[in-house]
């Protein structure tokens, strides 16, 4: 029978009940007296030279309280980058400056030439309108080889040319090389990983607000990580000491990596605070996001795959151009390089492993990590080849998979450090057996019957989730730790509050995480709370991104508890009168182990808080404990994933008919809140290979610039869910954190795109058509194209 | 949006008044406008709502067979009230949008409008509807003058729209995978004196008939009879969604697929 309490139940999130019945409270939801308004002048040019900004007119309008431009952050820091990459001559990765609000040059479309605070934002909006801009257009870069071509203009001028950086990782040049010689087949494809905008239900918002009385900044913003944002804000932008600076983001809707970043407008509101002595709110409007929120993926890539005569893969070789957009967003430099390079071996044993990224400046959004980040790019290639290289040389790509997989734990590839553990073939006979793989042929009979061609598609994939060991990552580049936090706080009558630095929004962290400490301690789990989102409540933690909430911030938890439990039988021992070794903790009740003695977990608390009858002389009063955790490795959550796709070969239209998703999380603590995060991440990896497409033309102008030409997935574009499966019973517990734990955030988003073009691929070569690639978005006119080319 | 005022008569005489004043604009269900008037890309001075018009609402059959819509029906209550009727109608009417969109969106508001990827144009060029206004009777073939363009006046309403009932119709739409709207969709209808094809979300003009589709169809009504015909890719949209050859090809495709759908 499942369990209905404790670690491994499917216990509904309590947090619905507010977010269902508008209860919650987002950003947008807080008003703070007197607050004024800003709107943002956003440079409709791709690329310009600003001449004047003339704000006089505008700033006599009715509401107008002040009007900022970027004269007014000189000497104010810029946004800064969190991780620093070395070029493979060893040098830094150029580093332009990113000013609050442009100054010298605008260099995209939405780049904020000017700030207006009014009473209202249409008083704002309208003053907008009057000021006078003379901003000289320059040509745009877009293309990302053409922005590396000589005599490409500059995005930034005081840089030598447009390359962040040439960055290379892995088996080295020689080694690679040779392997590539001796091969007996090679499989080349070149490729696209689109650019994506990441379009969580909530937009970006941001109120800062000012205590004159105390000198203390508060910034309310839709953010995964409020401490990282108070750290990079205070210390980088604002110099605003930690103390006198609290951020909090309160219940936020959705964030897919695009909230992660520390963004303009929350230093803005921060900063004008403080100028006006007003609130200042901001609120993103969903045009305004399309310009403004860091975009995802944006890869051109070229990826080569060696295999010797019994098809074993001997090396993988691939060359990407990684686009950054017109500055480094906060961890933009870490996700084509660390976050994608160490995951180009995927589950398999591969020798050699090269990987080849040039990061490229270009007038267009900042590119930075969205759900998956650097792995969904890794695992699309790398799946894509291989089935090419199975159809060149007609083998099965089920087999041809299975045959290299790695087998031994833990293994060491050519670009990570080790994979803990894993059982590929595990999650691979899961995938079949509920795909009905045998039944397949039968399937595509019946489609044909009706004049559709019916595909297969299967891909593996492994991620490196649980980021991440800081000094690991500091040797890599990144400029901050990544441990996390939590403070168990156990009242005088035994309910718990736990302040956490992960951040929920949508994962269900407020459920998942008192299940660990009810399981621990035997107590319900309406006892135990969770605090998060509170710089001034929380511990400093790093918040939630790479799926390592439970990973890294659970494992905090677990250890917070344990120091929660071993002070607690201490209390008990003497409560008891035995010896603390003889104190057993079950079902809330510690007793004395064989013996009918006991004492309850709430007089165990009480005595805690009311310390009449303790053993003041050896522990202090009180039951509070802290842990910071920091973890040894990564996790490697791992999984099979196929689908089969039905083609329509007079319109190209796809339609995805059968979905299976065969994951390894290692444990798992509410099955239903991670057969929801897959379902989730599934759909968004199929909005990515059939429907989302963020698109430029060649002047920099963003031609997908709203809900009427980005589309976004639909429940009716994915698969009925009588043939959608999400399994997870395939567990091969983490080894190195207490809970066995690996994450499951971003699996279906990572898994699910080489799955879904695969299929269209062997759809259209079943019906004779010789295509090998199409690059996502596979929608019809490009399915279409690819038939008749 | 900037501020206006806005008035809702209930009667057309005092809602054509009323559009006679400056940059006064018409407000049918708002699901062009309303967007518009949020990006601040229209400053009217007066919006006047033709949501209180009882008039200009409702679907009945005339003593001819015809079936007329008041130009302030909305696409819900077409979808519900001309099934019985005009099923290929009813049926175009019910895929429009979504529910938000047909409980708000009228069939006056769509044609005045004339977006060049909306539905109704289509059914109304490819039934030889009659735009009825508060001055005039406008057949649809004079109507529809390209995209966003119509034979209205300034100030004119569309009061209703009179519909001929074909023998069988049909509407077959491939969405444009954003928006919904039509990327090309075709509406053909089968009268005794021959059938009429229209086709929206294709053209740069606009919707338009495809009258060698229409001849074809005349002599023989199934989808076989225009297996062979295409219509060429010059002045079709090309754009993010779809090149101009795939429009024109989804013309043929989708030209067979409402022939079948026919009732």
């Amino acid at each position: 029978m499942p369990k209905d309490h404790g670690i491994g139940a499917s216990q509904k999130r309590r947090e619905d009940v507010r977010f269902l019945t508008g209860a919650g409270n987002y950003t947008d939801d807080i008003n703070l007296h007197g607050q004024a308004y800003v709107y943002f002048l956003r440079s409709d040019m791709a690329h310009g030279k600003i001449n004047k900004v003339d704000t006089e007119e505008a700033s006599q309008m009715p509401g107008v309280v002040r009007i900022f431009t970027g004269a007014d952050f000189e000497g104010i820091g810029g946004l800064p980058c969190g991780w620093q990459v070395t070029d493979k001559n060893g040098d830094p990765m150029k580093e332009p400056a990113h000013p609050v609000l442009a100054q010298g040059k605008v260099r995209h479309v939405g780049d904020p030439v000017a700030a207006v605070v009014a009473d209202s934002l249409e008083e704002a909006r309208t003053a907008a309108e009057a000021i006078e801009l003379d901003i000289e257009e320059l040509p745009a870069v877009v293309d990302m080889k053409a922005a590396l071509a000589d005599g490409a203009t500059k995005v930034h001028d005081d840089l030598s040319d447009n390359l962040c950086y040439d960055w290379q990782f892995g088996t080295d040049t020689e080694a690679t090389d040779k392997a590539f010689a001796e091969a007996a087949h090679v499989t080349t494809l070149e490729l696209v990983n689109n650019r994506l905008v990441a379009n969580p239900m909530e937009p970006r918002v941001a109120v800062g607000d000012y205590s004159r009385a105390n000198d203390e900044s508060t910034l309310y913003t839709t953010s995964q990580n409020p401490h990282v944002i108070r750290l990079l804000m205070g210390a980088f932008v604002l110099g605003i000491p930690e103390h006198k600076l609290r951020v909090v983001a309160p219940d936020v809707g959705g964030g897919f990596g695009t909230k992660i970043f520390h963004y303009a407008e929350e230093a803005f509101c921060t900063f004008a605070a403080r100028q006006i002595n007003r609130p200042v709110k901001w609120t993103s409007s969903r045009s305004e996001a399309f310009m403004s929120d860091a975009h995802g993926r944006d890869h051109v890539t070229k990826i080569e795959l060696a295999l010797d005569a019994d098809n074993n893969f001997t090396a993988v070789r691939t060359d990407t151009y990684a686009n950054m957009g017109a500055y480094l967003s906060t961890f933009s430099s870490s996700v084509p390089t660390w976050l994608h390079g160490t995951l180009m071996a995927g589950n398999y044993k591969t020798p050699a492993v090269q990987v080849n990224v040039k990061a490229v400046f270009t007038n267009t959004v900042p590119v930075d990590a969205y759900r998956g980040a650097g792995r969904p790019e890794a695992t699309f290639q790398l799946e894509r080849v291989i089935d090419k290289a199975a159809r060149e040389l007609g083998v099965d790509p089920i087999a041809l998979r299975r045959q290299n997989f790695i087998t031994q734990f833990p293994y060491e590839t050519p670009v990570a450090v080790a994979y803990d553990t894993g059982d590929y073939e595990a999650t691979m006979a899961k995938m079949e057996e509920l795909m009905d793989i045998p039944g397949f042929p039968e399937r595509r009979k019946a489609s044909e019957a009706k004049g559709k061609l019916r595909g297969l598609g299967v891909n593996c994939f492994i991620e490196a989730c649980g980021i991440a060991p800081s000094n690991l990552v500091g040797q890599l580049g990144a400029r901050a730790g990544l441990y996390d936090a939590a403070t168990v706080r156990v009242n005088a009558t035994g309910s718990i509050s736990v302040m956490v630095g992960a951040h929920s929004h949508g994962q269900g962290h407020e459920t998942a995480f008192p299940q660990v400490v009810a399981e621990m301690l035997g107590i319900d789990e309406s006892m135990v709370d969770i605090v998060h989102g509170d710089t001034s409540k929380i511990p400093f933690g790093m918040g939630t991104y790479g799926s390592r909430s439970i990973a890294v911030c659970g494992s905090a938890m677990v250890r917070a508890t344990e120091k929660i439990i071993n002070k607690a039988k201490k209390i008990a021992a003497h409560l008891l009168e035995a010896a603390e070794t003889d104190i057993e903790l079950k079902d809330g009740q510690f007793s004395v182990a064989g013996t009918d003695k006991s004492v309850a977990w709430g007089d165990v608390t009480l005595a805690a808080y009311v310390p009449h009858n303790y053993p003041l002389e050896d522990i202090e009063p009180g039951l509070e404990e802290t842990a910071f955790y920091d973890p040894s490795n990564f996790t490697y959550p791992a999984g099979a994933y196929a689908c089969e796709v039905e083609l329509d070969p007079e319109t190209g239209e796809v339609t995805i008919e059968k979905f299976v998703s065969a994951d390894d999380f290692g444990n798992v603590i509410n099955p239903m809140i991670v057969e929801g995060q897959v379902h989730g991440g599934i759909a968004q990896g199929i909005g990515q290979a059939l429907l989302e497409n963020c698109a430029y033309d060649e002047n920099g102008q963003l031609l997908s610039a709203s809900y009427m030409d980005y589309a976004m997935p639909r429940a009716d574009d994915l698969p009925h869910m009588a043939n959608y499966t999400v399994d997870h019973s395939c567990q091969t517990p983490c080894t190195h954190n207490p809970l066995g734990v690996k994450g499951c955030g971003e699996a279906g988003a990572i898994g699910s795109p080489p799955t879904v073009v695969n299929a269209v691929i062997d759809a259209l070569q079943s019906g004779g058509h010789k295509v090998e690639h199409i690059d996502m978005p596979v929608s019809p006119s490009r399915v279409w194209a690819a038939m008749n080319g | 949006m900037y501020s206006f005022d806005m008035v809702r008569p209930t009667s057309v005489a005092d809602a054509v008044s009323a559009l006679g004043q400056d940059e006064a604009q018409a407000l049918g269900g708002g699901q062009t406008l309303i967007p518009t008037l949020k990006q601040r890309l229209a400053m009217p001075s007066v919006l006047v709502s033709l949501s209180g018009i009882d008039e200009l609402k409702g679907v009945c059959r005339e003593d001819n067979g015809d079936l007329s819509i008041g130009g302030g029906t909305t696409h819900a209550t077409v979808a519900a009230e001309a099934a019985a009727h005009y099923p290929g109608l009813a049926s175009l009417a019910g895929g429009i949008g979504d529910p938000a969109v047909r409980n708000r969106g009228t069939i006056g508001g769509s044609l005045a409008n004339n977006d060049p990827s909306a539905c109704y144009p289509a059914a109304a060029l490819g039934s030889g509807a009659t735009i009825v206004t508060n001055t005039r009777e406008i057949a649809a073939d004079d109507y529809f003058q390209g995209m966003f363009t119509t034979a209205l006046e300034e100030g004119e309403i569309i009061t209703s729209v009179r519909f001929p009932v074909p023998e069988a119709a049909g509407y077959a739409k491939f969405e444009q995978p954003a928006s919904r709207f039509a990327l090309t969709a075709v509406y053909v209808a089968k009268y005794a004196d021959g059938v009429r094809v229209a086709v929206t979300g294709a053209s740069e003009n606009g919707v338009f008939r495809w009258t060698e589709a229409e001849q074809a169809l005349s002599s023989n009504f199934s989808p076989d009879a225009v297996a062979g015909l295409s219509v060429p890719a010059d002045g079709m949209i090309s754009d993010l969604h779809g090149t101009a050859a795939y429009r024109a090809h989804l013309v043929g495709v989708m030209t067979k697929r409402a022939v079948a759908a026919a009732s």
